[in-house]
């Protein structure tokens, strides 16, 4: 198996703190670190997933962490994929580690998200899909969410009742879990007397901006062993797949789906297909699974990934909820962590958290929202442009 | 701001959204592709532009409760008013195509499979300029 160890995992909490993601990225990687039992000086390559601030992606990634450690001419990398830039710095990371480039890698997340909504940089860019939906269509991210969710109701009899389930299910487990942003139980009435967002979403239906940061140590079998670390949390999986051509469902940025004209809707579809991928990179089924950690960018979101894991047949993830199987103590806890609903969204940051959390479980120090006898785990979300992300990790 | 992407006529029977059509695989492009084919299957063709159904079928609908950021033009000093947004279905395409409903459409008149037409609409407007768009309004029953 081309595994990597994860030798350390490292967050800052996340919250509207009002400091620079630099310091959350540092926060975080002198974490992992400590985590780890090395020193910055035994790192040789380090890679940030990056955000984008003043018109400069990547300016605020590998090179701004490594300065902020302290330059000391390491290898340094950048990755940009919006939600899913966090899994593409962990899939650099590991391709240098099993290609023999580098033995151990520092992977950084980071970011001090604005206020409200997220918006396209300014300017006139009508050659810009993102800036065109907001331009043409005011249609904001939790547009797209609400129509996802407006779909399932009609398609599968969720009801805004199910929706509420999830924030409800996840705010018990953030509120376990020192690292989130928001560590309060809420109710389903909460949740129903919360302003309307996106009929049908309502504010407490749909994920919060944070800042936050997430960094892990990674490093080849072999380092690990010499570290003493015999058997690590490993990586087994990493899933950076785009859409199949036609893609049918409208998909953030875009204006309009894939015309089905000249070639049928693939099978599966986009989300699907990202889980497919990692489950055949690491030869394991959702059956193998110990929990899940899913971005829930909105609660009828996280219905939708059960489906697409393969945790429950398709329309039926609302009868995995109502059944308790995806909660703490359940067959197969779905955000253990708490999810988006109580972190929010930093955006290069959030791929790496969701390890970290699967790193802890497995290792079986996540505390009072421990997973028992946790093996395996996978992550799954996507990035805007139509980039997969899904990490399968197992001890 | 959007060259192309629909007819210029005002007259809302003969308006439509135009795409391009790929000449090799008959596959169809909204908004417009006029560069490349984007079907991997397909060795290019002629993109040549066609007039997309005016008709098609809701997919989904929701609203916005909260005044979107810019670039969406609003005026800050009025108090918000929601929009509501359609994915439309168009069978002949295979395509879903978003857009706003026309003013007064509420999500309290749709459901999945709503009938609605595309007609031409006022995005914004200031001193020197109308911005005109598409919008999507329910069909009427006909009797
Ligand atoms: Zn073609």
């Amino acid at each position: 198996m081309n595994e990597v160890a994860v030798l350390g995992a490292g967050m800052h909490p996340w919250g509207k703190w009002g400091r620079s993601f630099i310091e959350y990225g540092t926060a975080a990687a002198r974490a992992a670190l400590a985590d780890a039992g090395i020193g910055w000086a035994d790192v040789r390559s380090v890679v940030g997933a990056g955000t984008i601030r003043c018109g400069y992606p990547g300016h605020v990634a590998g090179a701004a962490f490594a300065q902020a450690l302290g330059w000391q001419g390491t290898r340094v990398t950048s990755v940009y994929a919006a939600c899913a830039s966090g899994a593409q710095a962990i899939d650099t990371a590991r391709a240098q580690i099993l290609s023999g480039i580098a033995e151990v890698v520092l992977v950084v997340g980071a970011d001090s998200a604005p206020k409200g909504f997220f918006a396209p940089a300014g300017g006139d860019r009508p050659d810009d899909p993102d800036w065109l939906r907001f331009r043409l269509l005011g249609a904001t991210n939790p547009a797209y969410f609400a129509l996802y969710a407006r779909r399932r109701m009609a398609l599968h009899g969720d009801t805004p009742d199910d929706f509420a389930r999830v924030k409800v299910k996840n705010a018990a487990a953030g509120a376990l879990n020192p690292y989130a942003r928001y560590r309060t139980a809420v109710s389903a009435g909460q949740v129903a007397a919360s302003p309307v967002v996106a009929d049908p979403l309502r504010l407490l239906d749909v994920c919060a901006t944070s800042d936050g940061g997430a960094a892990l140590v990674l490093s080849s079998m072999e380092y690990a062993r010499r570290h003493g670390a015999g058997d690590p949390v490993r990586i087994r999986a990493v899933s950076t797949v785009t859409p199949v051509y036609p893609r049918t469902e409208p998909g953030l940025p875009d204006i309009a789906t894939d015309s089905a004209v000249a070639a049928g809707p693939p099978a599966p579809g986009f989300r699907e297909s990202i889980a497919r991928a990692a489950y055949e990179e690491a030869a394991l089924g959702p059956e193998d699974l110990s929990l899940a950690e899913v971005y829930d960018l909105s609660t009828a979101l996280e219905l939708q990934w059960y489906e697409d894991l393969g945790l429950c047949p398709e329309g039926e993830g609302a009868g995995l909820l109502r059944d308790g199987a995806t909660a703490l103590g359940g067959r197969i806890p779905v955000n253990a962590s708490g999810g988006l609903a109580s972190f929010g969204e930093a955006v290069p940051a959030q791929a790496i958290a969701q390890v970290c959390e699967l790193t802890w479980q497995l290792r079986g120090t996540a505390g009072e929202r421990q997973v028992t006898g946790a093996r395996a785990g996978m992550t799954a979300n996507q990035g805007l442009f139509g980039h997969g992300s899904a990490v399968v990790a197992v001890s | 701001m959007v060259a192309g992407w629909f007819t210029k006529s005002d007259d809302e029977e003969g308006f439509r959204l135009l795409g391009t059509r790929c000449g090799a695989c008959s596959a169809v492009f909204f908004p417009r592709e006029d560069a490349l084919c984007r079907n991997p299957a397909c060795a290019g063709g002629v993109l040549t532009e066609v007039a997309l159904s005016k008709r098609g079928r809701v997919w989904s609908y929701t609203d916005g409760r909260y005044r979107p950021p810019a670039p969406y033009v609003s005026d800050p000093e009025s108090g918000w008013q929601p929009y509501t947004l359609l994915a439309v279905e168009l069978a002949a395409e295979r395509m879903v195509v978003l857009g706003q409903a026309v003013p007064g459409v509420t999500v309290a008149d749709l459901s999945v499979g709503t009938e609605v037409e595309v007609v031409p609409g006022i995005l914004s407007e200031d001193a020197d300029t109308v911005w005109t768009t598409w919008q999507w309004r329910p069909v009427e029953e006909e009797r």
